[in-house]
């Protein structure tokens, strides 16, 4: 499940999404009638629409194949809240269970379920890592930072906060836009503060927003989603 | 000020915000409070063994004593009865006002006394007894300072959080007349010297509540200063108020609290006072009340007990999700506007207050969830406040373009062709109006983003167009 915002705002998230897949030894189907988790409609409690968009992503991907997805926020939504959205006693109580039960994000996924441990990678130059708030909520150890600590080459630099959200938060970003531009300004003066090449997430949506702030202030920090680190770093991309 | 909580103007959260972002003063104040509030916070957790299984057995106690509320309450009062002290039941914050005045006439009460109480803070009580010609003390050294300078609480915890420490000294040196340096030391010395002759003159003492044991008829007093053991002690009358939540069942079930409180609220390990009140003094005793009175407020709180939101109910008013959220540390208190600020507040104000005139606060949230990772009960915050968006939208209190916007795109997004074209057009559009592969300004309703930031444009090839292209070639 490449998501929306990777779809539309970042394709090659997907692209090194699919590569690295590939890489583990996985095969990769991509679903073509999959739009959108649905989660921002569930953020904003308007109950109908995120049933629609529910039932819709439950159908794409009916299949029984575990769901992989690039995004801490989506896997957090089918795996945390597709349950909820219906009423106990619907059918679709029981899809969505069993769809939330082979969800997983990229990194997780890769650990966990296919095993990785070691990765020949290397990528040189210095890096600091953001994590996405659903992610931090979603798992209890960190099989980002397993990963990134493999790449060789690669120098990480704790970002200071690191677990302070960005500010993005969906439509929180324009229905409070003082607010949260408050809140990236802050993230962004941790990241410059580590002098760091390249910052480093799971989440499309924290990266537009950091690296908006980012290109505002002229900053000579890129941004990187972390499917996209690991891809290059094995020349896969 | 009014006394009617409910008839206070409209408080707008927006403006409100923003005034509270370009003030330098707070700004500096909230920070002071994020580094070391939060900070204790997160160690004294981690340094505490099993803090996990204790925050769950809190829950699990709070959980339990809610789903018989009826009969622990019962069983509270009779217990405060059989220890020679008084019990008022008070269905609303009106309720608790004629209460605590009938005491207090029937009494000849003059001068009160009172600790830190959020609950008095809810009811406006300070209001009705001032009005009532009775002259009231605040104790606590932030609350004191709030009743001199005729505002209220922005904090749970350190209800004068707002103010840096050069803007105490000002207010104390120009209310007081009497000049103090802006050390913390000073200032809290010239406080005690004023606050230590007023619990002597007091008739009546007014406390909160932390927690009120069922088994006993025990209220429990927290306090670092030490002002609510003498507000429950000198005085010839003790009233302590509390909401119905606070009960817990029996004192072996104290203890997880108290491990958690303070942990959770400063990082400390126990605040430095703990007082357990039973009753007033006994016959035999030389000090303590001669009345216990124990008013016990529901204020819209079972209304909530038979709700979705009976979660809300398991707070322990320590302040932690305050401290740990980037809003609050953004707007501070005061933006809120209801007793109750910060996370809890969010979700607290729309349920004690109404959800029409509070209709920003469950919005004014980015769902991050370090309220709940802060939590010495694990509250889902973020959760009830979705349950408070969705409150919203069936109650139709959602503007209507708003409700539109979401029924068209969803709409558009459960029809993949609809999408693809939708998709394709925004990014034309946008890389239209773009220079280079930034758009500084956005238009109508997201202009707010580009304030502070640049939107990078969608590139011209999506992922999906890319997958068809490639998988044509591969297969």
């Amino acid at each position: 499940m490449i998501t929306c915002l990777a779809d539309v705002l970042r394709p090659n998230v997907g692209k090194a999404t699919v590569a690295l897949l590939e890489h583990f030894g996985a095969t990769v189907h991509f679903p073509e009638q999959q739009t959108c988790c649905g989660q921002p409609f569930f953020n904003s409690g308007v109950e109908k629409q995120t049933q629609q968009l529910a039932k819709h992503t439950i159908e794409v991907f009916a299949d029984g194949r575990p769901v992989v997805t690039p995004s801490g926020s989506c896997a957090a939504m089918i795996r945390a809240e597709y349950p909820h959205v219906f009423s106990s006693s619907s059918p679709w109580h029981t899809r969505a269970t069993e769809l939330a039960g082979r969800t997983f994000e990229l990194a997780e996924f890769l650990v966990h379920q296919l095993g990785v441990t070691k990765v020949d990678a290397q990528y040189d130059g210095t890096i600091t890592y953001h994590p996405a708030c659903h992610l931090r909520a979603l798992q209890a150890d960190n099989a980002v930072e397993q990963l990134l600590d493999q790449i060789k080459g690669t120098q990480c630099i704790p970002l200071r906060k690191s677990d302070q959200c960005c500010g993005f938060g969906g439509s929180f970003s324009v229905r409070y836009p003082e607010i949260s531009g408050a809140m990236v300004i802050d993230k962004v003066s941790c990241i410059e503060e580590t002098q760091a090449d390249t910052v480093i997430s799971t989440d499309t949506g924290c990266l537009m927003n950091i690296e908006g702030c980012l290109h505002r202030n002229n900053s000579k920090t890129q941004t990187m989603h972390f499917a996209e680190l690991l891809a290059t770093g094995l020349n896969l991309i | 000020m009014t006394t009617d909580y409910k008839k206070q103007p409209h408080h707008e959260f927006l403006s409100a915000s923003q005034e509270a972002l370009g003030k330098a003063s707070l700004q500096i104040a909230l920070s002071r409070l994020t580094d070391t509030l939060a900070a204790g916070n997160r160690s004294a957790f981690s340094a505490l063994p099993d803090s996990d299984l204790l925050r769950e057995k809190a829950r699990s106690i709070k959980d339990h004593t809610l789903a018989s509320l009826d009969t622990y309450l019962e069983q509270l009062s009779d217990s405060v009865i059989s220890k020679g002290g008084q019990v008022h039941w008070a269905k609303d914050a009106q309720d608790v006002r004629n209460i605590i005045l009938d005491i207090a006439q029937k009494k000849q009460v003059q001068r009160i006394v009172k600790s830190k109480s959020m609950t008095t803070e809810e009811i406006h009580l300070n209001d009705a007894l001032e009005n009532a010609n009775l002259e009231v003390i605040e104790t606590d050294f932030g609350e004191y300072i709030l009743q001199l300078a005729k505002e209220r609480p922005s904090h749970l915890v350190a209800p004068a959080v707002h103010k840096t420490r050069e803007e105490i000294a000002d207010l104390l040196e120009s209310e007081l007349k009497i000049p103090v340096t802006p050390e913390p030391e000073a200032m809290a010395k010239l406080a005690r010297n004023q606050l230590r002759k007023q619990f002597q003159k007091a008739d009546m003492g007014i406390t909160g509540v932390n927690f009120a044991v069922a088994e006993t008829g025990t209220i429990v007093l927290v306090s670092n200063e030490g002002n609510a053991r003498l507000t429950a002690t000198i005085p010839r009358i003790h009233v302590a108020v509390m909401g119905i939540e606070k009960v817990i069942p029996a004192l072996k079930d104290l203890p997880v609290f108290i491990k958690l409180l303070a942990r959770a609220a400063t990082g400390q390990k126990i605040s430095v006072y703990t007082s357990l009140v039973t009753g007033p003094r006994r016959t035999e005793e030389h000090v303590g009340p001669q009345e216990f009175h124990l008013v016990i407020m529901d204020n819209g709180r079972t209304d909530i007990l038979g709700s979705p939101m009976r979660e809300s109910l398991f707070c322990i008013r320590c302040g932690a999700c305050l401290n740990a959220c980037p809003i609050y540390r953004n707007v501070g208190g005061h933006a809120y506007g209801g007793t109750y600020s910060g996370p809890i507040g969010a979700v607290l104000t729309p349920l004690y207050d109404n959800l029409e005139d509070h209709h920003h606060l469950p919005h004014a949230s980015s769902l991050c969830g370090s309220c709940q990772a802060a939590c010495p009960v694990k509250i889902a915050i973020p959760e009830l406040l979705v349950r408070l968006r969705a409150s919203l939208n069936r109650q139709k209190l959602t503007p209507f373009v708003e409700r539109l916007i979401y029924q068209t795109w969803a709409h558009t997004m459960v029809r993949p062709g609809l999408y693809r074209l939708a998709s394709s057009f925004a990014g034309w559009l946008m890389r239209l109006g773009a220079s280079g592969n930034w758009l500084t300004k956005m238009p109508g309703p997201i202009k707010g983003w580009t304030q502070t930031r640049d939107f990078r444009t969608p590139p011209k090839q999506s992922f999906r167009n890319w997958w068809k292209k490639q998988k044509n070639i591969r297969f």
